[in-house]
């Protein structure tokens, strides 16, 4: 079909060995780095990129179309909202 | 179909005009649907952090109970498998029902053998008494009372993510069939895509669930 | 006229010989196995008047109840179980699916020139997921009943014995009804509209349903998880929304009604979108503001998910998520008031004719401005504390489902009546109905905003003997509105065995199914339709 983008397979493999090193970076900062609190921040930027690195070539949104990309970020956008609305009140209660 | 001669599609459906609005509203269709899983696991996520912030302590013991190994090697079998079910979309979109065949068959295998170490860590945690239900949870083995919560949270999340494997596996034999028959060609391969998008969201579900239960 | 009309007009006289959606095939096995979006938009419509009559027996039977301060024939135990499936069956299996199932299923299509909605198959498997989770929840009713309200609070509907894991997983198969119904208008207003048919040329009534549908896949989710964390609780007893093991039940009320406010306008925008089409086609002019009236539709969808926390400002939310969710519930009423404008604007200097489907439309304008506005009132953290839980909390939500919903979901079927059976009603029928259905409507609801400010709480079966008065009328009142919505449904099933044929265009409409014969053939248009100009365009 004309207009769709075949993502060769050299990128699909580059992918998965971004992803795998990106899993052993995320093990070895988790037990190895001691950063507190900070250490589940810096785990979750790692997840958010990964997840990102699948939407993008596994998905492959970098090739798709605006619509699919904003049914994305826009179910993302709403449970941020859930979640933000729902902590502001569970701690701000007296 | 069943005849085992090849049955192709190449016309579209009588409410489409072209093969490729067709295949776009399919798409476009299976989209919609992963918004609604990620809306649904995201409340599951929202409730976790909520929670997370309330009793940090329990969150950290109950993080130490589980195996961040089998974790994490349940990560790179889900990693591989969403790699092979990639490149069987590949192989599809340029007509190769074969290669497209071998690879689902991998993505498969990764499944059942994901299932098969969840199936062994749930088994452990309910013979320790960590199941937080159905008479079976021993308030003894933890030291913090709201471990029990974040327990909750590991099964019943882990829980909805397995049932979506088992689900995959089901949409991967069917993909089979319909690969052996070589039903698709690069005219028509909408359902190898869109089975494809739904296992590359429960991979990226458990990418964010592997740190915030293994390694908390 | 309108440019829509003069497209193709040629090819919708009588060329194939009576030969429609209707007898194309028959026999019951072909309505059950169809695709045909005409055809299940008809199923609906059988299932949804149904479950309303249903659901209208019980509310019958509360209000008759309410009749006396003390005991009449109720327990309060089976007050509370009626209550609870008067309000789980309207909520569930009539507003929620009402318009967008049966009418944005029939009309939707046809309007942007589509042979069909985008999924077929999809859509009948919405209609099955329907009657299934209807059944399950249904079926409760021979293992013990329910009786939480159609909320489900925690912690009482964690520890009742009865049968809530039944009701709760009948409201999750039929969430998906709703997901799917919703996921499949989206790919269809986006993918399949006709040459020229622009997004800003969709109907009004396209665009409200387009609003519903995303509104439908956003939310439902959230409802279908925190059913079955509901259900876990009850199986499992794991306690997420146990305060003893550190759960929070005010969560559980969170993620209730972060679905089950955009809930409350699943069911109205697509209200909001048959007004529109009533008005102008019986005002025969221009609607007023139609980029207002579209993007207010948008805007709404995205503002209410932002106000759920104007349900819970008694239920021991911090004062300051309450201050919050006033100021953003506030904002909710500027898009509304902005259509209600639109459609008022819209009459002005108008040839208006008053038939059935356009006094249904302009009883729908004085209600839903009534409910609105209490609305509004219940929306102020301070007023709220004081009126929360009594009548008028009733009055108000059933100005804006009843008065609004439902009168205009009526309002809609006598208006596309003609088109969806190809026989026309009987006028003076529908007229009657509808005025009955206002005057009932007011009688049973006004008195309940007066009791509920003097503080007569909601949902007890017996009360303190100086409101009997109101509570008297106010069951009168209801007798009134059972016989017009009755003569309503009789008129409808009258129309669809003896009414008389039905023109192309009865009312002089502009929108694309006028432009095909009544009822319409299988793929709706011999050919496809070609668009090049805004709908309604009288002068």
């Amino acid at each position: 079909m004309s207009g769709h983008h075949v993502v060769p397979f050299k990128t699909n493999l580059i992918t998965f060995i971004t992803l795998v090193v990106l899993t052993v970076i995320t093990v070895l900062t988790a037990k190895y780095v001691d950063l507190g609190e900070f250490n589940l921040t810096l785990a979750m930027v790692i997840a958010t990129f990964k997840a990102t690195v699948v939407a993008l070539w596994f998905m492959p949104l970098k090739y798709d179309t605006w619509m699919n990309r904003t049914i994305m970020l826009s179910s993302i956008a709403f449970v941020s909202l859930l979640f933000v609305i729902s902590a502001v009140d569970l701690f701000t209660r007296a | 179909m069943s005849t085992g001669k090849v049955d192709r599609r190449v016309e579209p459906s009588h409410h489409f005009d072209s093969m490729i609005q067709e295949h776009e509203a399919g798409k476009q269709g299976v989209w919609l649907f992963m918004a609604t899983e990620l809306m649904m696991f995201g409340a599951l996520f929202a409730g976790y952090f909520i929670y997370r912030m309330k009793y940090y302590d329990a969150w950290v013991e109950g993080g130490s109970l589980l195996d961040w190994k089998l974790g994490a090697f349940n990560t790179i079998v889900l990693l591989l498998s969403s790699f092979t079910m990639a490149q069987a979309v590949t192989d599809s979109m340029q007509g190769n029902n074969k290669k497209a065949f071998r690879n689902v068959v991998i993505t498969t295998a990764c499944a059942f053998i994901f299932m098969i170490v969840k199936y062994f860590e749930y088994s452990g945690k309910i013979h320790h008494g960590l199941f937080p239900g159905l008479g079976v949870w021993n308030p003894e083995a933890v030291e913090v009372a709201e471990t029990k919560l974040f327990m909750t949270f590991y099964f019943v999340m882990t829980g909805l993510h397995g049932i979506h494997i088992l689900i995959g596996i089901g949409l991967m034999a069917w993909l089979l069939k319909r690969l052996k028959n070589d039903e698709f060609s690069k005219d028509y391969y909408t359902s190898v895509e869109g089975v494809g998008l739904y296992w590359h969201i429960v991979d990226i579900i458990w990418i964010f669930l592997f740190p915030l239960m293994y390694l908390i | 006229m309108a440019d829509t009309k003069t497209v193709d007009s040629a090819q919708s006289h009588d060329s194939h010989d009576g030969v429609n959606y209707l007898n194309e095939t028959s026999g019951l096995w072909s309505w059950l196995t169809t695709v045909d979006h005409k055809r299940i938009g008809v199923m609906y419509i059988y299932t949804i008047i149904a479950f309303f009559i249903v659901g209208g027996l019980f509310a019958l039977a509360l209000r008759l109840e309410l009749m006396t301060a003390e005991k009449l024939f109720m327990t309060a135990d089976v007050y509370n179980q009626v209550m609870t499936f008067h309000g789980s069956i309207m909520v569930f299996m009539v507003i929620v699916p009402g318009v967008p199932a049966m009418l944005g299923n029939f009309i939707m299509p046809i309007m942007i020139g589509a042979k069909d909605v985008a999924f077929p198959k999809l859509n009948l498997a919405s209609w099955y997921c329907l009657i299934i989770g209807a059944a399950i929840a249904v079926a409760s009713l021979f293992f013990g009943g329910v009786d939480t309200g159609w909320t489900f609070y925690t912690p009482y509907s964690s520890q009742t014995a009865t049968a809530v894991t039944m009701v709760v997983f009948g409201a999750f198969v039929m969430g998906f009804s709703s997901i799917l119904t919703g996921l499949n208008f989206i790919v269809t207003i986006h993918k399949l509209r006709c040459e020229g048919m622009t997004m800003m040329r969709m109907p009004l009534f396209v665009w409200s349903v387009y609003a519903t549908a995303i509104l439908q896949v956003i939310a439902t989710p959230v409802l279908g998880i925190t059913l079955l964390l509901l259900v876990a609780e009850r199986i499992f007893g794991v306690g997420i929304f146990d305060p003893n093991l550190g759960g929070d039940p005010v969560l559980f009320q969170h993620f209730f009604w972060f679905y089950s406010h955009p809930a409350v306008y699943i069911m109205i925008v697509p209200a909001f979108g048959i007004i529109s089409e009533i008005i102008s086609t019986f005002s025969q002019k221009t609607i007023f503001g139609y980029k207002a009236i579209a993007f207010s539709s948008l805007a709404i969808t995205f503002l209410s998910f932002l106000v759920w926390g104007h349900h819970m400002f008694v239920s021991g939310q911090s004062p300051v998520a309450g201050t919050i969710f006033t100021i953003l519930t506030m904002l909710v009423g500027v898009p509304t008031a902005i259509k209600l404008f639109n459609w008022v604007a819209t009459l002005y200097k108008g040839q208006i004719s008053l038939t059935t489907p356009m006094i249904y439309a302009l009883s729908f304008l004085c209600l839903f401005t009534i409910g609105g506005l209490t609305g509004l009132f219940l929306g102020a953290f301070a007023v709220d504390i004081h009126l929360h839980d009594t009548y008028f909390v009733v009055a108000h939500f059933h100005y804006v489902m009843l008065g609004g919903a439902i009168v205009a979901m009526f309002g809609g079927l006598f208006y596309w009546m003609p088109k969806i059976s190809g026989k026309m009603y009987d006028e003076f029928l529908g007229k009657v109905s509808a005025v009955l259905v206002f005057v009932g409507f007011n009688v049973t609801f006004l008195p309940q905003f007066i009791m509920g400010s003097l503080g007569m709480p909601r949902r007890y079966a017996t009360y303190d003997g100086i409101y009997s008065g109101y509570h008297v009328l106010s069951t009168l009142g209801s007798w009134i509105l059972a016989l017009g919505f009755g003569i309503a449904i009789y008129a409808l099933i009258k129309a669809a065995i003896k009414g008389e044929k039905a023109p192309q265009d009865p009312f002089n409409g502009t929108t694309l199914e006028w432009t095909i014969p009544s009822p319409p053939i299988h793929t709706n248009f011999e050919q496809s339709p070609k668009v090049s100009g805004r709908p309604y365009e009288y002068r």
